[in-house]
């Protein structure tokens, strides 16, 4: 009888996941990486606002990384993210220090304070962000174009978009940006200076909404139905299909999600630099498509997790943070070392998934 | 007689389907120009510095403009056809050739035709080493093509300033010139001449051997073709060293028409440019039949683009916008979706005309 319950009991218990896997990897490698840091190059790293300066520099990176999770889950692709980052950022600072004649003419004529154009670069940077989501969304989705092609399409148009509307750098008036840029103080984890005044730690309010639209994005991901269809839809669209899901409408909301968190990003980068220019967020796509891979994404569809997402970020920032603290100061380096560390850890999943599944058959 | 001709032109075209996205997206763009300014057109014979006679006009500036994007595109469908992904390390190992290229040259005292043929085999050696190196990742470790080459996307760039130790260093002589330009004599750009000889090199691989009809096997169906003998992993590595050698012709001709080498913009976002290609020249992005000639025409038609904008004074920086807009046109009117619409409307006229043909009798 004991026996029995016993040899239930286990046949019930389900086995790790390849998406729990990849994450507990992800996880463990960041807090060894971490901790070895701390160990050997000390100085800063001691310091718990090494990791809120980590965090205030890559806010906007965990948003669209989040986005680009969501799309990478449904076996989709989106290369524009970066690219709408920058745009968003763009306008924003225009709308800011109205070189947008719309928005000074909408100000003027509603006699609202000069404060009231961060809601209009707000809502901005969701509207640019929702649009590039509808249009990107229903062209993949609807149209069965190749997500890497329109998204590309997308990335082009708004790099040329910036430099369409302004070839100069922007820059945020000053006023505007005390209020964006007001940072949250925590004390308890504040740091001495070299008089021994104790410093307290400082957060932007970027970081924050980050935080937030991981746990939203992962409460979705994990809770709710759309978010269970996105995973569906990615591990096999044709039995997704069979059990009655709309694929076309996953697939659409997923880019639309995406979208969305880009505009968001936006914001938020903008909130970090205060300032618009043509070579914002160079690269980020990458550096997204990266942080998601680290976190334990296929891009195949159907594995991934936000939470892993986020320490994909930090694990690739921190290898950063590594290089230059290490004193490797020739310019080379950096790159050089973070394609090392991806090669490592893409190898590391392979061989990982390799052997479990070898085990399986 | 007329009616058998009638009959192969149709075959021709139902053949090659795939080939009609290109060839339309050339002529619209030929015919846009033909009434925006017939001028385009001319090609005129110039006497250049040397006082050789040289052709000049907008058509071969696309011809020759597109040279490296042609050559990359070749090994780029071989790449998708054969593993189903892309590469988009492709700019940063064209960096990485023209670096040891530029590097050999420069350590060689005088420069002799052969210390440049010398030093392009050495550069073609390093790049098919690094598309091995992709190879393998993908073929072995069975990673997805861009997350394994999103290693080298990330650091080669680095990799060749890292070479030549953190200068852009030039080379001059009349050598380099001949191969970038001109040859004294031959009125024709020599990257022209240089496609030329890449198109009979694969006419002649894929005539004598059987690698097209194997590189498509594999990409169709894996387990398939493995089942038949083929050595899958094995053609993956062929194709991904291809593209390497493509990589560094390509990375020749870019040094050589500046006569210099830098990392940072040395064929700039080309990955991008050359999936376009691909995509454009009818190809399926996730592998199996493939037809080099619709990338080819894919990779003309966008250098023809980029020409149009430039000679309608756009520019450079908005040039991408602009691009954008015309590629996501293109790409929704060869969408599955929209031709089986198109398909309808045309029964249904054929139908309609067919009824009113019955009533008539």
């Amino acid at each position: 009888m004991d026996e029995k319950g016993l040899d239930i009991s286990r046949r019930h218990r389900e086995p790790i996941t390849d998406t729990q896997l990849l994450l507990t990897i992800t996880i463990c490698i960041f807090v060894c990486m971490y901790v070895a840091a701390i160990l050997i190059w000390g100085g800063g790293f001691k310091k718990p606002q090494m990791l809120f300066d980590i965090l205030n520099d890559n806010a906007y990176l965990v948003i669209i990384s989040c986005g680009l999770t969501i799309v990478m889950i449904t076996g989709s692709i989106d290369i524009s993210v970066a690219g709408v980052t920058a745009l968003v950022a763009m306008t924003g600072v225009m709308i800011l220090n109205g070189s947008m004649p719309f928005f000074s003419v909408l100000q003027a004529s509603l006699g609202l304070a000069d404060s009231s154009r961060i809601v209009f670069a707000a809502l901005m940077a969701l509207l640019i962000g929702l649009l590039f989501g509808l249009v990107q969304g229903y062209l993949i989705a609807y149209l069965e174009i190749q997500p890497f092609i329109i998204t590309l399409a997308g990335m082009f148009f708004a790099r040329g978009m910036i430099t369409i509307l302004s070839v100069d750098p922007q820059k945020a008036p000053q006023a505007l940006l005390d209020i964006l840029q007001k940072r949250i103080e925590i004390n308890w984890l504040g740091s001495p200076n070299k008089n021994g005044v104790i410093i307290p730690a400082r957060m932007e309010v970027g970081v924050v909404i980050a935080i937030l639209i991981v746990i939203l994005v992962f409460c979705m991901l994990r809770k709710m139905r759309i978010g269970r269809s996105f995973y569906a839809v990615g591990g096999n669209r044709q039995s997704a299909l069979m059990l009655g899901l709309n694929v076309r409408k996953t697939r659409f909301m997923a880019h639309l999600f995406c979208g969305i968190l880009s505009g968001i990003a936006g914001f938020v980068f903008m909130m970090h630099t205060g300032a618009g220019n043509a070579t914002n967020a160079t690269a980020g796509e990458m550096n997204a498509i990266a942080s998601s891979i680290i976190g334990g994404t296929l891009l195949t569809g159907g594995v991934g997790n936000v939470i892993g997402t986020f320490f994909g970020v930090l694990t690739l920032s921190t290898i950063k943070a590594i290089v230059t603290t290490s004193g490797l100061r020739d310019p080379w380096w950096q790159s050089i070392t973070t394609g090392a560390m991806l090669c490592l850890f893409i190898l590391l999943q392979s061989v990982i998934l390799m052997r479990r599944h070898r085990n399986k058959h | 007689m007329t009616m058998n001709k009638k009959i192969t032109t149709k075959n021709f075209f139902t053949n090659n389907s795939q080939l009609l996205v290109p060839l339309i997206a050339i002529l619209l763009l030929l015919i846009f120009n033909l009434i925006r300014d017939p001028s385009f057109f001319s090609i005129g014979v110039a006497t250049n510095n040397n006082g050789d006679p040289v052709l000049q006009g907008n058509l071969i500036s696309i011809l020759n403009g597109a040279s490296e994007l042609v050559v990359i595109s070749m090994g780029m469908t071989l790449v998708t056809a054969a593993s189903g992904g892309q590469d988009i390390s492709v700019g940063a190992l064209a960096a990485i050739a023209g670096s040891v290229f530029v590097k050999v040259i420069k350590s060689g005292g005088t420069i002799s035709p052969a210390l440049v043929l010398g030093a392009f085999l050495l550069c073609s050696l390093v790049a098919m080493i690094f598309g091995c190196f992709n190879g393998m990742l993908v073929s072995a470790f069975g990673i997805q093509p861009m997350i394994a080459t999103l290693i080298l996307f990330t650091c080669g760039r680095s990799i060749a300033y890292w070479i030549n130790g953190g200068a852009t260093p030039t080379v001059s002589s009349p050598i380099i010139t001949a191969v970038g330009s001109f040859i004294p004599g031959v009125p024709v750009p020599t990257p022209i001449l240089i496609v030329i000889l890449m198109a009979i090199f694969f006419g002649l691989l894929f005539r004598f051997t059987t690698l097209n009809l194997y590189i498509q096997t594999v990409g169709i169906n894996q387990n398939a073709s493995r089942l038949n003998g083929i050595h899958v992993a094995g053609i993956k590595l062929l194709a991904f060293i291809l593209l390497g050698l493509c990589c560094a012709v390509a990375g020749v001709i870019g040094v050589s028409r500046l006569s210099l080498i830098n990392h940072e913009t040395i064929l700039l976002n080309i990955e991008m440019d050359a999936i376009l290609a691909v995509a454009i020249g009818g190809n399926n992005l996730g592998g199996g039949k493939f037809k080099m000639l619709g990338s080819v025409l894919g990779a003309y038609a966008i250098q023809a683009l980029t020409i149009t904008l430039y000679a309608m004074k756009v520019p450079s920086t908005d040039v991408k916008a602009y691009k954008a807009i015309v590629i996501v046109l293109l790409v929704v009117l060869g969408s599955p979706v929209v031709k089986e619409a198109m398909a309808r409307i045309r029964r249904k006229l054929r139908g309609r005309r067919s009824t009113a043909l019955a009533k008539e009798v």
